[in-house]
């Protein structure tokens, strides 16, 4: 895609619509965003503060939509954006923004900041200022099908060992079962054991279930480094799969953004609405759960706590389901301070996990979730997103923390009680 | 223009001039920023937009999630001076008068006395903020000339005002001139400046509140 600073701005204007303009219109630049970044908290340093990251954008917007700044803009006495600033923003743009989305629950006068730096990386992209770290597994996921470079047929080997372990199926490419599975890369590639254990579960609760080979990868990049145009290509093969196969339903995986982009991004990107429902693993097994389908045996009696996925609560509104699903097998489970909508971001979401340049920083600002950790003292973590995992995994063995990171659904899947037909 | 007639025009055409540019100048800017529009939402909605928009309009006023001295010091203070202003606006006798003579009905004053209290405590919360201001690292790095501009078009009608009761510097006459004007400033540069939050606040809150509720989300 060509880039250039012009197509920046005008990419950058495109997106100033009703709320975004309410917003810069709002902001009496009182600073409470700061306490709620880990950005800042961890740091102290000001220029992490979550509405100083959109500086250039809102001077485009004056220029643009205001009176003033429209008069000043005739007159010469406004300074443009440059390409160079956007080059000094870009790191605040994307490796200091989880798009966690905290800030947008503590400003007082309302303005949404993780929307509008949603909307901002849009110009960015568009004006050749994204990390290469995230060009580049947006460019891996577009060419070869994942940002990580998975392939169907690393899948298929996941599936034999799968099929192996569990004696079971791992239905690929069944025309009109009810429910099409898709995973994250991160899934597959680091915490495979996933297969098995959705494999196991679905047969239990006797769930009619396929994945599809043209349409496995959940991970979007391009909703993490904020270009709508590979966002939709990539939303595009999952709900071709899906029609092609004539589901019901599509299982969003155990991942934040990607539910994001498959749940509420997903039919404006492709401007329609998509003719199956998004359902997240965990709202699935929930449901489940509540019907009397998913029976759990025996209990773990680990010391143990939630990580809530940013995407999922503040973003995405899953947070009851987690927490009945660990009732049933957990009964040492305690909240974290701040646990639910408040949760802080584990430090890797909106694509900063896929961007190297921002690890040292990223490990950094990890000491906030240490805190909240040592607050409860837990000999094992359980989360519902498998970037978050990853990083937790990596943000506990940089500081030496003797805890185990556990998926939720594997969690239950261990203590999966006999199904009754086998 | 004698003293006398140019009170007569700040109290009359003056004050209708300025407050007929701050009702269109205001109208214009919400219809502005309204029909900017947003895309319709084409993804399965799991709760109420409306719903989720007015709760977080009522809620956003409350205190609430701030654990840090700098948020207990911007909540303390800006409740301080915008409860101080409002009330000193709105039940202060003469201000009263002022209101019947424009909407034809009027309410109960407070006593002056509490008004002063009022007036001053509004003071002190806007000298603070704008210590904080400039001194705080974080809000002095996201500061820009309006945040200057606007303080002190908003400080003017309280101190000319607190001036004018107290019968400090100038003839009753001439300080109530000054008093008008500033309020008339005020009025005149709302629709252009970030002042105009005294109403995009409320709808920037529907829309972050209505974005969540569509995802069923409380925030």
């Amino acid at each position: 895609m060509a880039t250039s600073l012009q197509r920046g701005v005008q990419s950058m204007i495109e997106q100033i619509d009703a709320p975004m303009a309410t917003f810069f219109s709002a902001c009496v630049h009182c600073g409470l965003c700061a306490d709620a970044c880990l950005f800042y908290t961890e740091t102290q340093d000001p220029k992490y503060t979550p509405i100083h990251k959109l500086a250039p954008m809102r001077r485009v917007w004056q220029q643009e939509f205001t009176f003033w700044g429209k008069l000043m803009a005739k007159l010469g006495l406004s300074k443009p954006v440059t390409d160079a600033e956007l080059a000094e923003w870009e790191p605040l743009v994307y490796d200091s923004c989880t798009l966690c989305g905290r800030c947008s629950l503590v400003c007082p006068v309302g303005n949404d900041i993780a929307y509008m730096v949603r909307k901002m990386r849009e110009g960015m992209v568009a004006s050749g200022h994204a990390p290469d770290g995230l060009k580049e597994a947006t460019r891996r996921a577009i060419e070869q099908g994942s940002p990580m470079g998975i392939t169907i047929k690393t899948l298929q080997a996941h599936f034999k060992h799968a099929e192996q372990e569990t004696g079971l199926v791992v239905p690929l490419d069944r025309e009109g079962a009810d429910y099409l599975l898709v995973l994250s890369s991160a899934e597959i590639a680091n915490f495979s054991e996933i297969i098995p254990a959705v494999t196991r579960i679905f047969h239990q609760a006797g769930v009619s279930w396929t994945m599809a080979s043209d349409g496995f990868e959940a991970t979007n990049s391009g909703i993490q480094i904020g270009s709508s145009d590979l966002a939709t290509e990539l939303v595009n093969r999952i709900v071709k799969a899906a029609e092609r196969l004539k589901v019901k339903y599509v299982i969003s995986p155990e991942c934040g953004h990607a539910y994001t982009a498959l749940r509420w991004e997903g039919p404006n990107l492709i401007g329609r609405p998509y003719p199956f429902e998004v359902v997240h693993i965990i709202e699935l097994l929930d449901q489940l759960r509540s019907a009397g389908r998913l029976r759990t045996v025996g209990m773990d009696d680990t010391r143990m706590t939630f990580h809530d996925p940013c995407q999922m609560v503040r973003r995405g509104g899953v947070i009851a389901q987690p927490r009945n699903l660990l009732d049933m097998v957990a009964p040492n489970f305690v909240e974290m301070p701040d646990a639910g909508i408040q949760n802080w971001c584990c430090g890797g979401g909106g694509g900063v996990s896929a961007n190297p340049r921002a690890d040292e920083l990223r490990l950094k600002v990890f000491s906030k979730k240490k805190s909240q950790l040592d607050a409860v003292n837990v000999a094992s973590v359980v989360t519902t997103c498998s970037n978050c995992r990853n990083m937790l995994e990596d943000g506990l063995e940089h500081n030496h923390m003797d805890l185990s990171v556990i998926g939720l659904t594997e969690l239950i899947a261990a203590h999966l009680a006999p199904a009754e037909k086998q | 223009m004698s003293q006398h007639a140019l009170l007569y025009f700040v109290r009359g055409p003056g004050l209708q001039i300025a407050a007929v540019m701050f009702v269109l100048g205001m109208v214009y800017r919400m219809l502005h920023l309204i029909l900017l529009g947003r895309k319709k939402n084409l993804a399965v909605p799991r709760g109420s937009e409306w719903g989720g928009g007015l709760r977080t309009m009522w809620h956003r006023s409350l205190v609430s999630g701030t654990q840090t001295s700098r948020g207990y010091f911007i909540l303390g203070a800006g409740y301080a001076f915008h409860f101080g202003f409002m009330i000193t606006l709105l039940f202060l006798s003469q201000h009263i008068d002022l209101f019947r003579s424009v909407l034809g009905f009027g309410w109960p004053a407070l006593p002056p006395g509490l008004i002063t209290i009022t007036a001053i405590l509004s003071i002190a919360a806007m000298i603070a903020l704008l210590v904080h201001r400039y001194t705080d690292p974080v809000k002095r790095l996201i500061s820009d000339y309006q945040d200057y501009l606007t303080w002190a078009l908003t400080f003017l009608p309280l101190l000319t005002g607190i001036m004018l009761k107290q019968g400090i510097a100038l003839g009753y006459q001439q300080m109530l001139i000054v008093h008008i004007a500033t309020l008339e400033l005020l009025l005149i540069a709302t629709p252009f400046t970030k002042l105009a939050h005294m109403f995009t606040t409320f709808s920037a809150r529907w829309y972050n509140g209505a974005i969540s509720g569509f995802k069923g989300i409380k925030v």
